[in-house]
Order: C-alpha cells, then sequence, then structure tokens
C-alpha cells in the first residue's frame, strides 16, 4: 500500500512537469492551430541550457532555468517569424512540416554538437521523507516550480492586457485584428510562450533524470497525450492531463510490466481523440 | 408530390431556427423561399437535404420518408442543391468539378460519360469557355453558376437553389432567370429558390413560402404573398410602416 | 440546346488526357524513369548502386502509396509507417518461425496491412486536420509500444532469420538481386495503381474529397466510404515491401519498424515532388534519395546532414508548397499532358 502511495505522489509530481511541457504544445495549438513538432527538440534545448549553464558558471540550476526561459522565449518568437508566420493560413500539412524542419535542424545541429551521449547535472537537494515515504526534493522543487509557473500563466493570460490581447485572438483573429490587436505580433508572443514554457520543463526535468539532445522526443509524445486528455488549446486542462499522466505512470507498474505504460497511454490517446476530441474536461463541442 | 415538409422544426442550442414549417410541392413547380435575414431558409434546406437533421418532424421525398438520411443519400435519390456561399473545388478544373455532379449523383454515370454530360451542362450555364480553368480562378457570378452546373450535372428531381442571385449584377440577374426558368421548362426539374431578389424570385415562382423567425408566416401565390400585410411587416420589422405602405 | 449536344464530343477529347490521342503517356513516361532505374545497376554492375537504387525504389513504393491517402485525399497521415512495421513483423514472423515461402508472407503482410486500415479508417478517418494526423502518431506509438510486450514476436529483441533460409532463393548474394528485382516489379506497380487511381471515377471521388469534404458528400461521394478504401489502398505496398525489406535485412526489431521519422521522410518524399500527382512522388524520392546521399557524403555537411535537410525541407514548405512537379505544372500549362 505505501509503496502504491508513493508511486502515485511520485508520479503527481512528476505530472506537475509534464504538465508544464504540455501547456506549451496546447497553448499554441489553442491561439493559432499549429501543432508544434519542435516541441521536443525544445524541451532537449532547455535540459542543455540548464546543464551548460550549471557546469560554466556553477550556477544554481533554478536560476539558470530563468536564463533558460528567456532565451526559449526569444527562440519561440524567432522560430514564429522564420518557419511558421508564412504557412500560418495554408493546409495543416504546412505548419507540421515547417515545425518538423525545425525539429530536424535543432536535432541535427544539437547531435552534430553534443553528440547523442547521455548527460546529467550534478546537482541534488537530497531527499525528504514523510512518514513511509521518501521524496527527491528535487522533484519536490520541479513540482512547487511546475505550480508556479502555471499560476503565473494563468495570471498573464487573464489579469494582463497582452493575456487578453492572446485569448481574443485564439478566440476569433479576424475580429481581434478588427479591434486593433496586432494579431501577428500576438501569434508571435504565443509561440514564444509556448516554447518558453517547453524550456522550462525541459529545464525542471535535468535536475532529476539524465538526458541526450534526443531525450525531448519522448516528452513530445507525452504532450501529445496529456494535451489530448485535457482538450487541445486549454492550457489549464493540460496541467490536469498532466497530474493523470503522471499517476497513471505511478499506478500502472505496480500491477503489469513497465513497458506496458506506453500501450496503454497510447491507446488512451487515441481513444479519446475518438471520443471526446474536446479533452476530458472540455465542453464546447 | 415531389416533397413534403410535416412539421419540421430546428433548435440550435436555445434558438428555435425552425419551428413546424409544413408544405407540399407538386413536382415541375417553381417554389420560392423568402424571408428576412437569419429567418432559417438555409437551415430549411439543411433539413431537406441532410446536412442537418431535423429536430422535429418529417421529409418525404417522392414518397419515402427520408429525415435525417445522410447528404449523400439524398443527392443519389435525386436532389441536388447550390451553397448560399459557394463552394467550389477550388484545384479541380470546371469541368472536373461538374464532373463530380455526374458521376456521383443520381445517375452514377461512369467517367466518359459524365463528362460529357459536364460539357452540356457547361454550355447551358454558359461557362464552356472556362472549362480548363480551375474553380478558384473564377469570379463570383462564374462559381455560382459552376454551383448551378455541378448540381444540374447530377440530373436531379429536385433542385435547391439557394440565393444564386446574390451578388450578381442586373444583366447577369437576368440572364440566371432565364437559366432557372430553362431548368424547368427544358430539363423537367422541379425547384426550390431561395432569394432576396423580390421582382426576380416574383416573377418565377409560382407559389412562394414565407418565413420568420423560423416560422411559416405566409404562402401563395406571388401577388398573394406581395399583398400580405404580415409579409411586408415581416420584411420592414415595423407594423405601423407597413400599414402606411399598405395604405399607399 | 442541340447545338451544344453536337459541341460536346470534340471537347470531351481535351478531357482527361490518357482518354484522348495518347493515353498513357504520362504513365509511359514514369513507367520508363523507373525502368531506367531498376536497370541502372546492370549497367554498372556494383553492388553499392543497386543498394542505392533498392532504397530509391522503396521510396518510391512508400511515397506513391501514402500520396493516394496525403495528396489525393488531403488526409495527413503521420504514422504511414505503422503498415510497413506492421506488415513487416507479421511477414517475418509466418517466414522466419512458421516458415512459409517469401511470396506468400508478402502476400500475408500486405493483408494484414490493409486490414488494419480497413478497421482503423471505420474509426479514425472521421477525424480531420490535424486531429486525424495526430491520430496516426497515437496508433504508430501504441503499435510499437505493443510489439514490443508481444511474445510471439520477439517482443524487444525482435526476431531473427536463420541464414539457411536464404539457400531457397540460390544463396545469400543470389537473393539479394533476387529482391532487388521484386522491389522493382512492386515498385512499378505501385506506380500503376497510383495512377489508375488518380485516374478514375473513385480518384475523382477522392480530390472532390481534398478539396471541400462536405460539399463533396453533397454531390454524392459517400466520403467515409471511399476514404476508408484510400486508406486501404495506400496501405498494402506499405506492407507487402515491409516484409521484403527485412527479409533483406535479416532481423527485425520493433524500433526500425515502427520509426515515425521515417513516416515523416515519406510525407518529405511526396511533398518535394508534388502532393496529388502521379509522377510527385517518383520525383520526390528520387530527388530526396539523391540530396541526402549527398549530404552524407559530402566533407563539409556529413555531420549537420539531418539540419541541412531540415533547413531545405522548410524552404520548400515555404517557397514550392507544390512540390516539383505541382510547380512546373502550374507554371507550364502544356506540360499538363506528360507531368500527370
Ligand atoms: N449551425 C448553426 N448553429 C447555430 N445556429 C445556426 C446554425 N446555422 C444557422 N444558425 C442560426 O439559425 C438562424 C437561421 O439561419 P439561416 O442561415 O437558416 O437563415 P437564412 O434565412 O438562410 O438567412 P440569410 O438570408 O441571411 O441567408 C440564424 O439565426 C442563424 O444564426
Ligand atoms: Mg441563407
Amino acid at each position: 500500500m505505501d509503496f502504491i502511495l508513493a508511486s502515485v505522489i511520485d508520479g503527481l509530481l512528476l505530472g506537475f512537469v509534464y504538465g508544464v511541457a504540455a501547456m506549451g504544445l496546447t497553448l499554441i495549438w489553442g491561439v493559432m492551430n499549429v501543432i508544434n513538432l519542435s516541441h521536443g527538440p525544445i524541451i532537449a534545448l532547455g535540459m542543455f541550457g540548464v546543464y551548460l549553464i550549471f557546469g560554466a558558471f556553477s550556477l544554481n540550476p533554478y536560476v539558470a532555468i530563468l536564463i533558460v526561459a528567456v532565451l526559449g522565449l526569444v527562440l519561440g518568437v524567432a522560430i514564429y517569424y522564420v518557419a511558421v508566420q508564412r504557412v500560418i493560413n495554408a493546409p495543416h500539412l504546412s505548419t507540421l512540416l515547417a515545425t518538423f524542419s525545425v525539429n530536424m535542424i535543432i536535432i541535427g545541429l544539437g547531435t552534430a554538437i553534443f553528440s547523442a551521449s547521455p548527460r546529467n547535472v550534478e546537482f541534488s537537494l537530497g531527499s525528504l521523507t514523510l512518514g513511509p515515504i521518501t521524496l527527491l526534493g528535487t522533484r519536490v522543487v520541479a513540482a512547487f516550480a511546475a505550480m508556479l509557473v502555471a499560476g503565473a500563466l494563468y495570471l498573464f493570460l487573464y489579469r494582463t492586457r497582452y493575456g487578453r490581447y492572446i485569448r481574443a485572438v485564439a478566440n476569433n483573429r479576424d475580429a481581434a485584428e478588427l479591434m486593433g490587436v496586432p494579431s501577428n505580433r500576438i501569434l508571435a508572443l504565443s509561440f514564444g510562450l509556448g516554447t518558453m514554457l517547453a524550456a522550462i520543463a525541459g529545464g525542471l526535468i535535468a535536475t532529476f533524470f539524465p538526458f541526450t539532445i534526443l531525450a525531448g522526443g519522448a516528452y513530445e509524445l507525452k504532450s501529445f497525450v496529456i494535451g489530448v486528455l485535457g482538450g487541445l488549446g486549454n492550457p489549464i486542462g493540460a496541467l490536469f492531463g498532466g497530474l493523470i499522466l503522471g499517476v497513471l505512470e505511478g499506478i500502472i507498474p505496480t500491477f503489469m510490466p513497465t513497458t506496458w505504460v506506453p500501450v496503454v497511454e497510447f491507446l488512451l490517446f487515441v481513444l479519446i481523440l475518438l471520443v471526446r476530441p474536446q479533452g476530458l474536461f472540455g465542453a464546447k463541442s | 408530390m415531389i416533397l413534403q415538409v410535416e412539421g419540421v422544426g430546428k433548435q440550435f442550442g436555445g434558438l428555435q431556427a425552425l419551428l413546424d414549417v409544413t408544405f407540399d410541392l407538386p413536382a415541375g413547380q417553381i417554389l420560392g423561399l423568402i424571408g428576412p435575414n437569419g429567418a432559417g431558409k438555409t437551415t430549411l434546406f439543411n433539413c431537406i437535404n441532410g446536412v442537418y437533421a431535423p429536430s422535429a418532424g418529417r421529409v418525404i421525398f417522392r414518397g419515402e420518408d427520408v429525415t435525417a438520411s445522410k447528404t449523400y443519400d439524398m443527392a443519389h435519390r435525386g436532389l441536388a442543391r447550390t451553397h448560399q456561399i459557394v463552394r467550389p473545388l477550388n484545384e479541380l478544373t470546371v469541368r472536373e468539378n461538374v464532373t463530380v455532379g455526374a458521376c456521383f449523383g443520381r445517375e452514377g454515370h461512369t467517367l466518359g460519360k459524365a463528362s460529357q454530360i459536364a460539357d452540356e451542362v457547361l454550355a447551358f450555364v454558359e461557362l464552356s469557355d472556362r472549362h480548363d480553368q480551375l474553380a478558384g480562378s473564377l469570379n463570383v457570378g462564374q462559381k455560382k453558376r459552376l454551383e448551378m452546373a455541378r448540381a444540374l450535372a447530377a440530373q436531379p428531381y429536385l433542385l435547391l437553389l439557394d440565393e444564386v442571385l446574390a451578388g450578381l449584377n442586373p444583366s447577369e440577374i437576368s440572364r440566371m432567370v432565364d437559366i432557372v426558368k430553362r431548368i424547368r421548362d427544358e430539363r423537367s426539374v422541379t425547384i426550390i429558390m431561395i432569394e432576396h431578389v423580390m421582382h426576380a424570385v416574383m416573377n418565377v415562382s409560382d407559389r412562394i413560402i414565407v418565413l420568420d423567425y423560423g416560422e411559416q408566416i405566409a404562402e401563395g401565390s406571388p401577388e398573394e404573398v406581395a399583398n400580405n400585410p404580415k409579409v411586408i411587416e415581416a420584411y420592414l420589422g415595423d407594423p405601423e410602416l407597413a400599414e402606411q405602405l399598405l395604405n399607399e | 440546346m442541340s447545338e451544344n449536344k453536337v459541341a460536346a464530343p470534340a471537347k470531351k477529347l481535351r478531357f482527361m488526357p490518357q482518354l484522348a490521342g495518347r493515353p498513357y503517356l504520362g504513365l509511359s513516361l514514369t513507367l520508363a524513369v523507373i525502368v531506367i532505374m531498376i536497370l541502372w545497376p546492370l549497367v554498372t554492375g556494383k553492388d553499392i548502386t543497386r543498394e542505392t537504387v533498392f532504397t530509391i525504389l522503396l521510396s518510391v513504393t512508400l511515397a506513391s502509396s501514402l500520396n493516394i491517402l496525403l495528396g489525393y485525399t488531403g488526409y495527413v497521415s503521420f504514422g504511414h509507417v505503422v503498415f510497413f512495421g506492421l506488415g513487416g513483423y507479421v511477414g517475418f514472423y509466418l517466414l522466419a518461425i512458421q516458415g512459409w515461402s517469401l511470396w506468400m508472407a508478402m502476400l500475408a503482410g500486405g493483408l494484414s496491412s490493409a486490414l488494419l486500415a480497413y478497421l482503423l479508417g471505420r474509426a479514425i478517418l472521421r477525424l480531420r486536420g490535424a486531429y486525424f494526423a495526430l491520430a496516426t502518431i497515437g496508433i504508430n506509438e501504441a503499435m510499437r509500444a505493443f510489439i514490443n510486450n508481444f511474445k510471439p514476436f520477439g517482443g524487444p529483441i525482435g526476431m531473427t532469420l536463420n541464414f539457411q533460409v536464404y539457400r531457397d532463393y540460390g544463396g545469400a548474394s543470389q537473393a539479394l538481386w533476387m529482391v532487388f528485382y521484386t522491389m522493382g516489379a512492386l515498385t512499378l506497380l505501385a506506380v500503376t495503381v497510383s495512377f489508375f487511381v488518380r485516374t478514375s471515377k473513385f480518384g475523382l471521388g477522392l480530390l472532390a474529397i481534398r478539396e471541400d469534404e462536405d460539399a463533396a458528400e453533397v454531390m454524392g461521394v459517400v466520403a467515409p466510404k471511399a476514404k476508408t478504401w484510400a486508406y486501404v489502398l495506400s496501405a498494402i505496398f506499405p506492407g507487402i515491401i515491409g516484409v521484403l525489406f527485412f527479409f533483406k535485412n535479416g532481423s527485425i526489431e520493433p524500433a526500425p519498424a515502427f520509426r515515425l521519422h521515417f513516416s515523416i521522410e515519406t510525407i518529405v518524399m511526396v511533398m518535394l515532388g508534388g502532393q496529388g500527382t502521379v509522377l510527385g512522388p517518383v520525383v520526390g524520392s528520387g530527388l530526396y534519395q539523391g540530396i541526402r546521399g549527398y549530404l552524407l557524403t559530402s566533407a563539409i555537411f556529413k555531420n549537420i546532414q539531418l539540419a541541412v535537410a531540415g533547413g531545405l525541407l522548410l524552404l520548400i514548405v515555404l517557397f514550392v508548397p507544390d512540390g516539383v512537379i505541382g510547380w512546373l505544372r502550374h507554371r507550364f500549362p502544356f506540360l499538363r499532358r506528360v507531368l500527370q
């Protein structure tokens, strides 16, 4: 029993971080109907960002994540203007391939520079013992950081002018434009926020898991699953979706081999796409 | 009767778009369907040809209950329609567009026969000179005629025309009115025609139905409808003004 | 009226060019290009040429099959490799474990992929746009994870072929040539099928679905059925050549059989040549493999070949979205008869 409880709590902690990654993916989808296939490599860049800053300047990894967040934002805005803007109104295939080409560029350069050998950030916060349960300090902090990020995103979207603009553009781009919202710049900002969230998630993961330049791919797929669970385009839903996935990953191995986890995850993914494409919490049809 | 609409209603969430619409349509007539914007005219078409399932009532086409059939079933049964907002298959040529209508419509012709029909129909709607052009590159008037040609190529028993005159200039309108009349006379196709251009619809229709806020407020010959105070009120939205006009 | 009827037959000849004077010019040209490729290794007499051409032929077959769904019907299948992998696995199992002949195994591989597509099609082809693309990714990943756990297929280790098997086909080196020619024959067949789909009534229905599915249905195209058959057709050849590929390879494992990247490469080839045309996937595959081969061997680009390929892809998507053939057809309308 304790064992299950420990796995569930561990899964929950991880789920918050997954949630942040998925929020990035789903924010971009919600605002501009683009599935960002460079999501995974950007998560990996977040990991490497923290790794490099920590290694070079011995900065605290959490401070490094702040820097990585800013870089992630800038990178996303740049990707938007170079690769996405021109095809934003084209059929889905174009945006899928445009963002996939960014994926190839990042992975290609990344492999050449970093090789594919695993790295890890040599950093520890010890562990926390609560009765029968022992939790890794870095994971607990990562979960709290993820909650902070989610809260900040919520405040940004609902309490600031630019947040309102983003929601207006997501709702109806033409109408927003008529009301004087600079929609192209807002799209760029939204894409930047999406990649920023991916980079932050990568940075947080790097504090407790080893990684390679290819490591983002798995989290990208998880983000798809979570995004669909929570309803594509719904960032808050994504956070809950992340928690569900985290808990599933914690629980499933207690009664079947771990290797079955992805089978369950992806079947769930396809099933939800088919029966509830608006997600578990979405109301709009 | 080619078409019987019995108590058809349609609800969108809280909005009652159609309420208890009932009428019979004998073969060979042109029925005009008029009413202010948002009256539910297009929705009625959508309920007849299977885009929406009606929330109430029945649709009977050539003696068979076809309520809530699929749109392609209705096409196979001999019903064709045009769209108010034209929907050309942009990357296909004009002739290919029309060939689709002939291939998959009532007769389900082979490709060879269908392209022959396409040529004939294109000549009928006076689009022959554009046959090789991509449909996306036509102007609005031409796209309207393409919609018409596609529907005709299916060789339907009943044709639903949704505002085929909207956005056309006066000379295009008279050409189109002429085409509509000839469809009925030469091809013996029954027609329901939604139209805002009053003089045109009054001119071609054998009978007219008026919808307002989803309800059927009048039905009769063009003259009867034109002199019906309820109709004038619906169009002007102001009973006093309507009365004033009537008194003149 | 009567004058129109007289005028019609003359114009008919200009419709669908393949029905007119030179019926199959476009197809003949495409097939001729492939035959020349098949014969090329005989000219050079080198094994390396054969291997290069094999890769191109494999790509042409996959791309032409995918094009039926992607180019004609307008549905973006990102996880199309699932049919290559599943067909490969089923066939390999029958070959290696049950002792079937290669031919029967290929047939079984193709049929099992077709069956999967049929069952899936009924369900997921209801999804449109990016939702469909995502679902195909999910299905490929679920299948990969499942095979990873499926003991009869060897789980994560996969299966290997007893070397003895090649003896039935005249020894290992003889078998390689046989595999090559079989691949060539399948490529010719796949392109021919693609051509006949494109120029048939069924294909016209698919094009109508691609342009506007609802409008197509209003005109009488039974979209659910047509889409499902397009999906099935696009799955058969990947299933068959999956068996051939892993037979040549001698072993099969989940990761290479269901590699998502492989699907996306196939999409890129279709795009590069021109989606929705018969010749496009052929040209696109040749170009893609050519560029890739060059990048992999070039001293400057060797290490960053993936990044360079990504950059090229981006340029194509942004500036030549219709691909080479699409661009040529648009630019030089008189070439349409040849470049189908
Ligand atoms: N799919 C839908 N969902 C919700 N409401 C709808 C839908 N389709 C139509 N409506 C509403 O139903 C009412 C009737 O619309 P409809 O398009 O049938 O009007 P109409 O008579 O064709 O008007 P117009 O002359 O402007 O074309 C309108 O209020 C419209 O907003
Ligand atoms: Mg209308």
